[in-house]
């Protein structure tokens, strides 16, 4: 019930931050990079992520989780890309730990800022991965409910 | 062999003993660790590792009889309670676990123990041995308890009338329409103040009590882990953990600094009827002021108007007190009789500024009022002054206990370490 409640606010959040934005398109150029995509990504984790999330990416515990070289980074970029437009309201568990402390959404940041940062993580706390492209930004943020 | 080291294990509390009692001591016969457990003590006070459980050691109680009972917030082998039980020389074996609930509350009084889960508080009976006699049978007392993703500690104590206190969370940071997100309202009238946020009061001894059957003793506090009773003055203590993210939500109004520094964590003295202010305001320690949270229109300079209580002593932003207990007993020198020792979990909330934390800080006490300057006590859970600043610690203090003897008893929730720190005993 409570979950369900939480989950529903989210995703009405969610909803009510995305109508607030008529943003731009990204800027032409912008992000084709991978340093320069990267340079960007640690200004932006640094002014959002970093609180929750920490400098080393470990995350807190019990409460915000590691970014280190988990399946939620690692993996699935369509997920990862949801996670931080809509935010994510249920408990995950990571190598046995749970963390339950919800995501907000941050569904205010651009399509390029959300590429940046999430390229930023993909490849920094001892991750490597492919960079995450503006398009796949789009291609998620209209999935959600406008 | 097994006759030598039973002579020598015989021979060292005899010896602390004699010991003990030329420094005008009595029952110290425990050994500290020769490092003192790696924790950083006052001149004349030591420390040693009890035991390494390995669980989420949460709140912790010791018995008239000096078994340690210890409350884990994560189920270790199916089971949420671990009974511990020491030799001559302070080392503690776990002898038995129970309860298939994880939780935060341990505490005992008058021949109970009482444990809470992170919606239900239960109680044990104790026999003249303090051990439990109905481990998988105790009395369910309160029931139905709110439990968010957040604050969800349902910490405990009694009065000394058999009124149970309970803190119930706030499932939020500060009451926005969406909960930690930037730029977002408080919502008005918050709707979380009616069954959380705040300390609510049962009786000790009836069963199946839900809300209705409970009273909300104080309002606006956001989230008490650690709170215990001053008997001294007959008065509910608590620590409040302050408000996140001045500046991840506000970023126009507050600074990476300011937001490592604001609010202060409080201790509150609190008197039926009491509102502390949350979601409404926040302390600042700079100022000495309640200030309008952003949330509800304030801009770090407006202040709060309204009927709300000031704290009885400010600590530094979100060290997160986890422990309170007022020492009673007579192994420490007078000047710590009646003071308040707090267990500071330690910070997250001041990246990308160090962390900080990881202490037992003692507030000496007169009269049952905070008197004079808080200092840190037992330092250094995490290891190093790098381990503090990164918030990679070894180990996270969280819960405070007095043994029969006077020992101050710490429980980690990091390791599982439980520490005892005694005073005058000799190595």
């Amino acid at each position: 019930m409570t979950k369900q409640a939480l989950l529903a606010l989210a995703l009405a959040g969610g909803a009510l931050s995305l109508q607030a934005q008529h943003r731009p398109a990204a800027k032409p150029k912008a992000g084709t990079d991978l340093a320069t995509s990267l340079t960007r990504g640690a200004v932006v984790y640094k002014n959002v992520c970093i609180t929750c999330h920490q400098a080393d990416g470990g995350g807190v515990p019990n409460m915000n989780p590691p970014l280190i070289k988990t399946e939620y980074v690692l993996g699935d970029k369509t997920r990862l890309v949801h996670i931080v437009l809509a935010g994510l309201a249920e408990p995950i568990e990571i190598n046995g730990d749970d963390y339950k402390q919800h995501m907000p959404a941050q569904g205010y940041l651009t399509d390029q800022q959300v590429a940046d940062v999430l390229t930023y993580v993909r490849n920094n706390f001892g991750n490597k991965a492919s960079a995450v492209q503006v398009a796949e930004v789009q291609a998620v943020r209209a999935t959600l409910p406008k | 062999m097994k006759l030598l080291s039973s002579r020598l294990l015989l021979a060292a509390p005899v010896l602390a003993g004699s010991l003990a009692l030329f420094a005008g001591q009595t029952n110290v016969t425990v050994a500290p660790d020769p490092d003192n457990a790696g924790l950083k003590l006052p001149a004349g006070f030591g420390a040693l590792k009890v035991a390494e459980t390995g669980g989420k050691a949460r709140h912790l109680a010791v018995t008239p009889q000096g078994v340690v009972y210890v409350k884990l917030s994560k189920l270790l082998n199916g089971k949420g309670i671990l009974e511990l039980r020491s030799q001559p020389n302070g080392k503690a074996t776990v002898t038995n676990s129970f309860g298939d609930y994880s939780g935060t509350g341990m505490y005992e009084k008058n021949g109970y123990l009482y444990a809470s889960s992170d919606h239900a508080v239960f109680r044990y009976k104790l026999d003249a041995k303090g051990e439990v006699t109905n481990p998988t049978a105790p009395e369910l007392l309160v029931r139905g308890l709110k439990v968010g993703s957040q604050h969800e500690s349902k910490s405990i104590v009694l009065d000394n009338a058999d009124n149970l206190y309970v803190n119930i969370g706030a499932y939020a940071n500060a009451c926005q329409e969406q909960d930690r997100t930037r730029g977002s309202k408080g919502i008005p009238n918050c709707p979380i103040l009616d069954s959380a946020a705040g300390i609510w009061q049962f009786k000790a001894d009836k069963l199946n009590q839900r809300y209705p059957d409970g009273t909300r003793y104080a309002t606006g506090l956001r989230n008490v882990v650690g709170l215990d009773w001053n008997s001294q003055d007959n008065e509910l203590f608590v620590m409040q953990h302050g408000r996140d993210q001045l500046h991840d939500n506000w970023p126009e109004l507050y600074t990476d600094q300011q937001s490592a520094q604001l609010p202060a964590e409080c201790l509150y003295a609190i008197k039926k009827g009491d509102n502390a202010g949350w979601p409404y305001l926040y302390y600042d320690p700079q100022q000495k002021k309640k200030m309008l949270g952003p949330e509800y229109g304030g801009d770090g300079k407006k202040e709060a108007t309204g009927n709300y209580i000031d704290p009885a002593a400010a600590y530094p932003a979100h060290l997160a007190p986890n422990g309170l207990l007022f020492y009673t007993g007579s192994m420490f020198p007078a000047k710590y009789r009646n003071g308040a020792f707090i267990a500071f979990h330690g910070s997250w909330n001041r990246a990308p500024e160090p962390q900080a934390g990881y202490y037992v800080v003692f507030q000496p006490f007169k009269d049952g009022k905070p008197s004079g300057q808080w200092e840190v006590f037992a330092d250094n859970f995490s290891g190093s002054a790098e381990k503090t600043a990164s918030g990679r610690a070894d180990h996270r203090p969280c819960g405070l206990a007095q043994g029969p003897d006077g020992s101050l008893y710490v429980s980690d929730d990091s390791k599982g370490t439980i520490y005892r720190i005694v005073y005058n005993a000799k190595k």
